[in-house]
């Protein structure tokens, strides 16, 4: 089986030795770098398949380094990986272009899985993440104006709800007797709505719930 | 005031209360300050006049020097006070007829009008009226630049007047030009000074508001994220110890951080937040909650709470899962809350009858309050329970 290579970007030394120790043999990290500046580069550099960026760092955070990125044409994959979780931070940074957001307390196993989903393209949302969508895409104020962008299905509405009481992928699957792959497209599909959409209420909703 | 001297403190300090005052509070407060009643210090006032218009005097210092109570408030206008004014100023045309300085000619006619102005000016610089001014709306912002040009107008239009009166204004041209100079020329020179120090000013301002929040980080830093850890230490081999501190710290940190302020009694999602931290707290096991929507807490809903609380319990005391999931959504319509954890799971027609958890505090609760509760589990692939109750509100 091919490895996965792996960057890890944070700026606390102590967190990427602790990351490191705990991905799974699947994984090989290739780097680490422990700001905006050297993430930029070493991505350049090494061509990670994916990149487990931190969303707080000095010099513009997680968010600049996937607008520099990805604003380059680069097809290399993020996991944002985080201790926050507010919902501007995790919202901002899926609207950055991250395919997924689960937060620092992950464990190994989780965490490996987590990339190793990511690598092949698909989607990653921790149950907080399900419930900011959930959350955001619920408020029936303005009308839509893109229906297709700017609404959940039933179906995705389902699988997300799962995903914030706790289930893992399988378990969905199983629950609503569809198989892991579909239930990874209905993910991904909900990913491009939140990445896509034009509902400005989105991010006004995100800046606005610290706001209260 | 004067009627409830004994709720005074010792040395109140001399303000002019908004309330009953004549002209603009002075006696008033003075007398609240004296614990006298005002009336007898307004009739000092006005005897005091007639030795030369020290009583105006004295009057008018006052009023420049106490600030005002600050109004709690939105008050309208005090008709009785612009009656008060009214009166003054009669008072005082009739003063000047009877004295003979309104015959002094067209000349107090200008000290009039600017005097009028200064007033208004004067009015601005109450720290009282301009703090209310500037929390309120833009409207009331531009409306105090149009009254402080109203009354500069007033003044530079009484000073010409006065000058023109006394057919001075030709000489004055010459005066007023060579001043304009010399204070132009003043300006140039004093401005990249003041310019500098108003610079300076700001910075100062920037710096010690970032020092107080600094201060107050460090503060609750100090108050929480350090006790914690000295507890953690002294607590070192004892692992579930160590564990339920670092999460009840992490917990208040990130709500203190990230939570928006809620108070935990009035809706359903900070409710359902507080019994989770508490049962995390009570048997050191870490309680993932995640909120979608909120709503006000009633009856039935505190029925939800206590099923969830007793689920939560049972899930932490039984299950061994290392984790447990709570998920609330409020819907327009309908509550619905999860508890999950991946723990041994059960049976439930094993549960003896005389076992209360589930089937009283749970089930049954929810059912006598009008919603439902059901109960997924079997041996080896944990428990949810699913609590819903109808929106009544």
């Amino acid at each position: 089986m091919k490895t996965v290579r792996v960057l890890i970007v944070d700026d606390h030394r102590l967190f990427r030795s602790g990351v490191r120790a705990e991905l799974g043999p699947a994984i090989e990290v290739v780097g680490e770098a422990e700001d905006v500046e050297t993430a930029v580069r070493t991505i350049a550099e090494l061509q990670p398949d994916v990149v487990l960026l931190d969303v707080h760092m000095p010099g513009g955070g997680g968010q600049e380094v996937l607008r520099r990125v990805l604003g380059a044409g680069s097809q290399v994959r993020f996991l944002a990986l985080s201790v926050s979780d507010a919902a501007e931070d995790v919202i901002g940074v899926i609207r950055g272009g991250a395919r997924g957001y689960v937060t620092k307390t992950i464990n190994g196993a989780e965490l490996t899985d987590a990339v190793l989903r990511v690598s092949e393209g698909d989607a990653v949302f921790s149950p907080r993440l399900a419930g900011f969508v959930l959350d955001a895409f619920a408020s029936t104020e303005a009308p839509p104006i893109d229906p297709e962008l700017d609404s959940l299905t039933t179906r995705e509405r389902e699988v997300l709800r799962l995903i914030a009481r706790g289930y893992a992928y399988k378990e969905i699957a199983k629950e609503l007797f569809i198989s892991v792959k579909t239930v990874e497209t209905h993910v991904s599909s909900v990913l491009r709505k939140l990445q896509l959409s034009n509902r400005h209420e989105l991010s006004r909703w995100a800046t606005a719930r610290r706001l209260v | 005031m004067s009627e409830n001297p004994d709720a005074t403190p010792a040395f109140p300090k001399l303000t002019r209360p908004l309330d009953g005052r004549v002209v603009a509070g002075v006696a008033q407060g003075a007398a609240a300050q004296l614990r006298l009643d005002p009336v007898v210090l307004r009739l000092a006032f006005v005897l005091l006049t007639a030795l030369n218009g020290l009583g105006i005097v004295a009057y008018a210092a006052l009023w420049m020097f106490t600030s005002s109570e600050t109004a709690d408030r939105d008050r309208g206008r005090d008709w009785g006070q612009v009656a008060a004014y009214g009166l003054v100023g009669l008072v005082l045309a009739v003063v000047a007829l009877l004295t003979g300085a309104a015959a002094g000619g067209v000349a107090t006619w200008p000290i009039a009008v600017g005097g009028i102005g200064s007033l208004i000016m004067w009015q601005q610089a109450d720290p009282g009226r301009r703090q209310r001014w500037m929390t309120t709306t833009v409207g009331q912002v531009r409306q105090k630049w149009v009254r402080a040009g109203l009354g500069l107008l007033l003044v530079v239009v009484g000073a010409i007047g006065f000058l023109a009166a006394q057919d001075q204004l030709a000489q004055a041209g010459t005066g007023l030009m060579f001043t304009a100079v010399v204070v132009g020329g003043i300006a140039l020179i004093a401005a990249p000074w003041l310019a500098s120090l108003w610079k300076e000013l700001q910075k100062e301002r920037t710096e010690r508001i970032r020092q107080e929040e600094r201060a107050e980080v460090a503060a609750h830093v100090h108050d929480s994220v350090l006790h914690t850890l000295t507890l953690i230490q002294r607590n070192a081999n004892d692992s579930r110890e160590v564990l339920r501190l670092a999460r009840s710290q992490e917990r208040e940190l990130r709500n203190w951080l990230y939570q928006p302020r809620q108070d935990a009694d009035a809706t359903l999602a900070a409710a359902v937040r507080r019994v989770a931290a508490e049962e995390e707290d009570a048997h050191g096991v870490p309680i993932e909650i995640v909120c979608v929507g909120d709503c006000e807490l009633d009856e039935q809903l505190v029925a939800l709470l206590h099923a969830a609380r007793q689920a939560m319990v049972n899930a932490a005391k039984y299950s061994e899962s290392p984790v447990i999931s709570v998920y609330l959504e409020i819907e327009p319509d309908e509550v619905t809350l999860f508890v999950r954890d991946r723990g041994k799971g059960f049976t439930l027609d094993d549960v003896p009858e005389d076992r209360m958890g589930i089937r009283q505090s749970i089930i049954g609760r929810m059912e006598r309050n009008g919603g439902g509760a059901r109960v997924k589990t079997a041996p080896g692939e944990g428990t949810e329970i699913m609590l819903t109750m109808k929106r009544t509100t």
